[in-house]
C-alpha cells in the first residue's frame, strides 16, 4: 500500500507493507537518527513529532501518518542552524553516549513549542517517557531550560 | 599545584556533541549495507538440557533462508566471551553454539536470511530434540555433593573445580586474621545479599560482519573492547588475526556488557558461510536475558575492633553466582575483597571467595565490576560497627581510612592484580571528599532527626575507592600526524562508548601542542588504524589512554620544535609551543601552520608523527565520600531519595562537565541497584521481566537532587594528574541510602533492592521485636 505525507517538510510518498512501523519505515529510509531501543513505548528514543505532538514510532504504524505532518530529529535543524535544544544539549555536556538524546531532543523541542517558560518540575516529567542510561538526566534537564531561556530571547 | 593549562580542564563541549545531538552519528545499524542478511536465534527452553537432534531441514527449505548453524556448524573450539587481556584469566568453557544448553535463553542454532521475518518464521521450523537434565536454579546449592555437573564437558579448561561447579577461587591472607579477631574487643559479623542487575544500554549488542573486497572479515560492531574481540575471534574462529578487521563505530552505553564478544561470533561464522554481510541484533528482551548482568553474591563479613575505634582484622567472605558460563568469574569477584577492604587500614586481613556455576543468566562485567557488591557490604558494615563502638559513622570512617602514603596489599595478592606490585597511594583526597561533602548535605544538622508523622528523614554516608586501569595489565598506543593547516589527526585503539574519552583524549593532544581542540581529527577504535588498546573497562581510558596520547604528542612536539629550531635558528630547546606558533625567549616566532608547510613541501622533508604507547604497574584510585538523604514512608515502606551528594577525588579534571556526567551516570544506575532494580528468575528458569515495564530503572521524575563536587588531589603518576571517574560513583548509593534508612527508621536492610516491601517487613519485625 501507498502512504503519502510530510516528512521535515517535504512532500513525500512511501510504499509500504500494511504492519510496517513508523520507526521501520524511517530508518529503511536512511532516517536512522530515530532509535530502536524497546519496540514497546517504554523509552522514548524513537520519538518523532505528528501533527504537532511528540510520539512512539515504534508504536505507530506507517498506515497511521497518512496526511500528517511528521517530523523527526532530522528536521529540527533550519538552514544549517541547530535547533536551540540541539545546540543547548551539546553545549551543556547533556550527551554521553548519546543513543537517547534524539528522543530526548525531539520531545524537548516539542514540548518547549507548547510550553515556552517550563519548571524545572515540569522538564522532568515530560522526560517520564524518555529513559536515558548515561546521564542521570540532571545535564538534559539543565540544558532544556537554558534552551528555553535562548528561545525566549530570540522571539 | 597543578599545571597551568587552556584546554585541558576546560568545560570543553564533546568533540562529538553535534552530531549525537542532530542524529547524524552513526551507530553499528546506522549504515545501508546492500544485501545484508538478517539473523534470528534458536534459544532453548529449558535450564538444561543436551541436544540430542537438530532437524534444520525444513527451515534450509523456506525461501529467503541463506544458512542455518547448529554446534556441528562451528568450530569445537572452547573460549571465553570475556575481553581481558591474553591468556583471559575467565574459563576457556564456552562454544560458539553447544550440544548442551546451560540456561534458558542458551543458543542452540543461528538463522540468517533475507528478512528478519523470514528468519523468525525458519525458527520455528527448526526441530530440537532436547534430553533434559535436572538443574540448578539457587546458586547456594551448586556446590552440594550431587549437584548436577553444569560443565562436563571434557574439552573445557581454566574451571577451578568442574566437579563441584566452581568457577573460581580466591583466598587470600595479609598478616593473620585469626590472631587479629584475638586482638579485638569487640568482632563484629554481617551478612549481605545482592541480586542481578542488567545494564539496560540503549543499543543493544549488535554486529554486521561481512568480507571486504580482500576477503578479510570485518566486525562493524557495538563494542569496548575492538582489539581483544579482533585477538579472541581469531582463537575462537581459528583464523590469522591479519584477516579480521574490528571497527567500533559510534556505541550506544557499554556498562560493561560490551566487554564482551556476545553478538561477533555467530554473526561471523554466519558471514564466512554464506559469504554476505550479516547482522546479528539482540531484542530488548534477549539484553534482559541472554546479554550480561551483574554478579549476585552471598557475603559475609567479619570484622574485630578495639575500644578505641582501631580495627584489627578484616574478612570478606564471598559466594557469587556467575550463571551458566564463568565470563569474568575470578576478576569481578576479585574486586569484591580487593576495592573495599584495602579501604580500612587493618594489619590483617583476609579474602575467601567461590565464584559458582547455576543454570542461570550469565553474569559478567558491569561498571564497578564487583565493587558495587563489596562496597554495599562493607559500607552499611562499617556503619554498624561504628555503632557498635558507639562513635559516629564518619568520624570512625576518618579514623580509619587508608591515607596517601599507604600500600595496598589487598589488591596485590588477589583478583587481577595477582602477583603483582602492590599498589601506593600517591595520592589520595578522601579527608576533602568527607569534609565538603558532609558540609553540602547537612550532616551534623540532619543526622539522627528523622522527625515524625509517617514521613520520616534521614541521612548515611559511604566512602568508596576504584582503580584507574588494571594494573600491570594495561597497554595503550597512540599516534598522531600533522597537516597543512597545523592539525592533529590522532588515532587510539580506545572505545569512546558514550565516556566522552574522544573529547578529553583531544584536549590532552591540543593543550601538548598548543592548538585549538578543534584541530585534533580523532578516530578511536578500528583495530585497522595505528593504535592498540586493551579497551574501555577497568576505569582505564582516561589514565592508561590518556598518557599514550600524551607521550605520543609529546614525541610530535619535539619533532616540531626540531624544525621550527632550524627555522629560526634557535636552540630547540627552550622553545615554547602554544597558541598556534613556536617562539623562542629571544622573541621570534614561526606558525605551526609554516612548521607544517616546511616539513612537507620545504628543504628537508618528513611528516610529523608522534607516536606513544603507555603501559605500568600503577592504578592509583581516585576516592568518593557520598551522602545519601532519603524519606522512608513507615505506612507503605516506600523510599525516596531526596539528595545524593558525590564528592569525588579524580586526581585532576581533564574536562568538569565529563567527570560530572560520569558521576551524575553512576549515581542513577547505583539508584536503580539500590532501590528498584532486579532481573527475576521463575522456578523453571525463565527470566520473569524481560522488559522496561517489569525492570524498573530510574527515569527522570525518579530522580534526587545531585550534588557532585570535584576534588582534585593532583595524581602524580596521571597525565596532567588525572586519574579515573567512570565507574567509582556506582558503589555509592546502595550503602549511603541502607545507611539513610536506619537514621531515618531504624531498620538495617542488607539485602538490595531495597524495596517498599523489603522496609515494611523489617518495620514489622523492628515493632514485635
Amino acid at each position: 500500500m501507498r502512504v503519502s505525507c510530510t516528512l521535515n517538510g517535504r512532500p513525500i510518498e512511501w510504499e509500504i507493507v500494511p504492519n510496517e512501523t513508523l520507526l521501520d519505515s524511517l530508518r529503511s529510509h536512511g532516517l536512522t537518527g530515530t532509535k530502536r531501543v524497546c519496540e514497546s513505548g517504554e523509552c522514548g528514543a524513537c520519538a518523532v513529532i505528528v501533527d504537532g505532538l511528540a510520539m512512539d514510532s515504534c508504536l505507530l504504524l506507517t498506515a497511521q501518518i497518512d496526511g500528517a505532518d511528521v517530523v523527526t530529529v532530522e528536521g529540527l535543524e533550519t538552514a544549517g542552524t541547530l535547533h536551540p535544544v540541539e545546540a543547548a544539549f551539546a553545549e551543556n555536556g547533556a550527551i554521553q553516549c548519546g543513543f537517547c538524546i534524539p528522543g530526548m531532543v525531539v520531545t524537548a523541542a516539542n514540548f518547549l513549542e507548547q510550553n515556552p517558560h517550563p519548571s524545572e518540575d515540569e522538564v522532568r516529567h515530560v522526560f517520564n517517557g524518555n529513559l536515558c542510561r548515561c546521564t542521570g538526566y540532571k545535564k538534559p534537564i539543565e540544558a532544556v531550560l537554558n534552551a528555553a531561556q535562548t528561545m525566549g530571547e530570540q522571539r | 599545584m597543578s599545571v597551568a593549562t587552556s584546554v585541558v580542564g576546560r568545560r570543553a563541549p564533546k568533540v562529538d556533541a553535534i552530531k549525537l545531538a542532530t542524529g547524524r552519528a552513526t551507530f553499528a545499524d546506522d549504515v545501508d549495507i546492500r544485501g545484508l542478511l538478517h539473523t534470528k536465534l534458536v534459544k532453548s527452553p529449558y535450564p538444561h538440557a543436551r541436544i540430542t537432534s537438530v532437524d534444520k531441514s525444513r527451515a534450509e527449505a523456506l525461501p529467503g533462508v541463506e544458512a542455518v548453524i547448529t554446534w556441528e556448524d562451528v568450530p569445537r573450539i572452547p573460549f571465553t566471551t570475556a575481553g581481558q587481556s591474553w591468556p583471559e584469566p575467565s574459563p576457556y568453557d564456552m562454544y560458539i553454539l553447544d550440544n548442551k544448553v546451560r540456561f534458558v535463553g542458551d543458543p542452540v542454532a543461528a538463522v540468517c536470511a533475507e528478512t528478519p521475518e523470514i528468519a523468525a518464521r525458519a525458527v520455528e521450523l527448526i526441530d530440537v530434540g532436547y534430553e533434559v537434565l535436572p538443574a540448578i536454579l539457587d546458586y547456594r546449592q551448586s556446590m552440594n555433593p550431587g549437584a548436577p555437573i553444569i560443565h562436563d564437558e571434557p574439552e573445557s579448561y581454566g574451571i577451578y573445580d568442574a566437579g563441584r561447579n566452581i568457577a573460581a577461587h580466591i583466598d587470600v591472607e595479609i598478616g593473620d586474621l585469626e590472631a587479629g579477631l584475638r586482638e579485638a574487643d569487640l568482632v563484629i559479623e554481617h551478612e549481605f545479599q545482592v541480586q542481578y542487575q542488567q545494564h539496560t544500554c540503549l543499543e543493544p549488542h549488535v554486529t554486521i560482519a561481512f568480507l571486504d573486497e580482500d576477503q578479510r572479515l570485518v566486525l562493524r560492531t557495538s563494542t569496548q573492547i575492538p582489539y581483544h574481540c579482533r585477538r579472541m575471534l581469531a582463537f575462537a574462529l581459528d583464523i590469522p588475526v591479519r584477516n579480521i578487521h574490528v571497527i567500533k563505530p559510534r556505541v550506544g552505553g557499554g556498562f560493561g556488557n560490551k566487554q564482551e564478544v556476545v553478538t561477533e561470533p555467530i554473526a561471523a561464522v554466519l558471514a564466512l558461510k554464506t559469504r554476505r554481510p550479516v547482522k546479528l541484533e539482540y531484542t530488548r528482551e534477549e539484553e534482559f536475558t541472554i546479554a550480561r548482568m551483574r554478579h549476585p553474591q552471598h557475603l559475609k563479613l567479619r570484622t574485630g575492633v578495639r575500644r578505641d575505634g582501631s580495627i584489627t582484622a578484616n574478612e570478606v567472605n564471598v559466594l557469587t553466582n556467575t550463571g551458566a558460563y564463568g565470563t569474568h568469574s575470578l576478576t569481578v569477584t576479585g574486586n569484591t575483597g580487593t576495592k573495599p577492604l584495602p579501604l580500612y587500614r587493618s594489619p590483617n586481613m583476609r579474602f575467601y571467595a567461590d565464584i559458582v556455576y547455576a543454570n542461570l543468566p550469565i553474569s559478567g562485567a558491569f561498571r564497578g565490576y564487583g565493587a558495587p557488591q563489596g562496597f554495599f557490604a562493607m559500607e552499611v558494615h562499617m556503619d554498624e560497627v561504628a555503632e557498635s563502638l558507639g562513635m559516629d559513622p564518619l568520624e570512625f570512617r576518618k579514623l580509619n581510612h587508608i591515607r596517601q602514603g599507604d600500600t595496598d596489599l589487598m589488591s596485590a595478592a588477589a583478583g587481577e592484580g595477582a602477583g603483582k606490585k602492590a599498589r601506593v597511594m600517591h595520592s589520595c583526597g578522601l579527608p576533602e571528599c568527607i569534609e565538603r561533602g558532609s558540609a553540602a548535605i547537612g550532616w551534623r544538622e540532619k543526622r539522627g532527626k528523622p522527625g515524625t508523622g509517617p514521613r520520616r528523614r534521614g541521612v548515611g554516608m559511604c566512602i568508596l575507592m576504584q582503580g584507574s586501569g588494571v594494573a600491570g595489565d594495561e597497554l595503550a598506543a597512540a599516534a598522531l600526524k600533522m597537516n597543512e593547516d597545523a592539525s592533529f589527526n590522532l588515532m587510539v585503539g580506545s572505545a569512546d562508548i558514550g565516556t566522552g574519552s574522544d573529547t578529553t583524549l583531544s584536549q590532552i593532544a591540543a593543550e601538548v601542542l598548543g592548538v585549538p581542540l578543534d584541530h585534533i581529527i580523532i578516530k578511536s577504535g578500528d583495530t585497522d588504524h595505528i593504535s592498540f588498546d586493551y579497551g574501555a573497562y577497568a576505569s582505564s581510558t582516561a589514565y592508561i589512554t590518556g598518557t599514550s596520547v600524551l607521550k605520543a604528542s609529546e614525541d610530535a612536539r619535539q619533532q616540531i620544535v626540531a624544525v621550527a629550531g632550524r627555522m629560526m635558528d634557535e636552540d630547540p630547546e627552550g622553545l615554547l609551543v602554544h597558541d598556534g606558533r613556536v617562539s623562542s625567549l629571544n622573541g621570534k616566532s614561526v606558525s605551526l601552520q609554516e612548521v607544517a608547510m616546511e616539513c612537507l613541501y620545504g628543504e628537508d622533508k618528513k611528516l610529523i608523527i608522534g607516536t606513544g604507547s603507555h603501559a605500568t604497574k600503577e592504578s592509583p584510585p581516585p576516592f568518593v565520600a557520598m551522602f545519601a538523604e532519603v524519606e522512608v514512608d513507615v505506612e507503605t515502606g516506600q523510599v525516596h531519595p531526596i539528595e545524593i551528594v558525590t564528592a569525588v577525588d579524580v586526581g585532576r579534571a581533564l574536562n568538569p562537565d565529563i567527570c560530572e556526567g560520569q558521576v551524575e551516570g553512576a549515581v542513577a544506575q547505583g539508584l536503580g541497584y539500590a532501590l528498584t532494580e532486579e532481573i527475576l528468575v521463575g522456578d523453571d528458569g525463565r527470566v520473569l521481566n524481560p522488559c522496561f515495564m517489569d525492570y524498573k530503572i530510574f527515569a527522570a521524575p525518579d530522580m534526587p537532587k545531585l550534588t557532585t563536587i570535584l576534588v582534585e588531589a593532583e595524581e602524580p603518576t596521571g597525565p596532567f594528574g588525572a586519574k579515573s571517574v567512570a565507574e567509582i560513583a556506582i558503589n555509592g548509593p546502595a550503602p549511603a541510602i541502607s545507611n539513610a534508612i536506619y537514621d531515618a527508621v531504624g531498620i538495617r536492610l542488607h539485602s538490595l533492592p531495597m524495596t517498599a516491601e523489603k522496609v515494611l517487613a523489617a518495620l514489622d519485625a523492628k515493632a514485635d521485636a
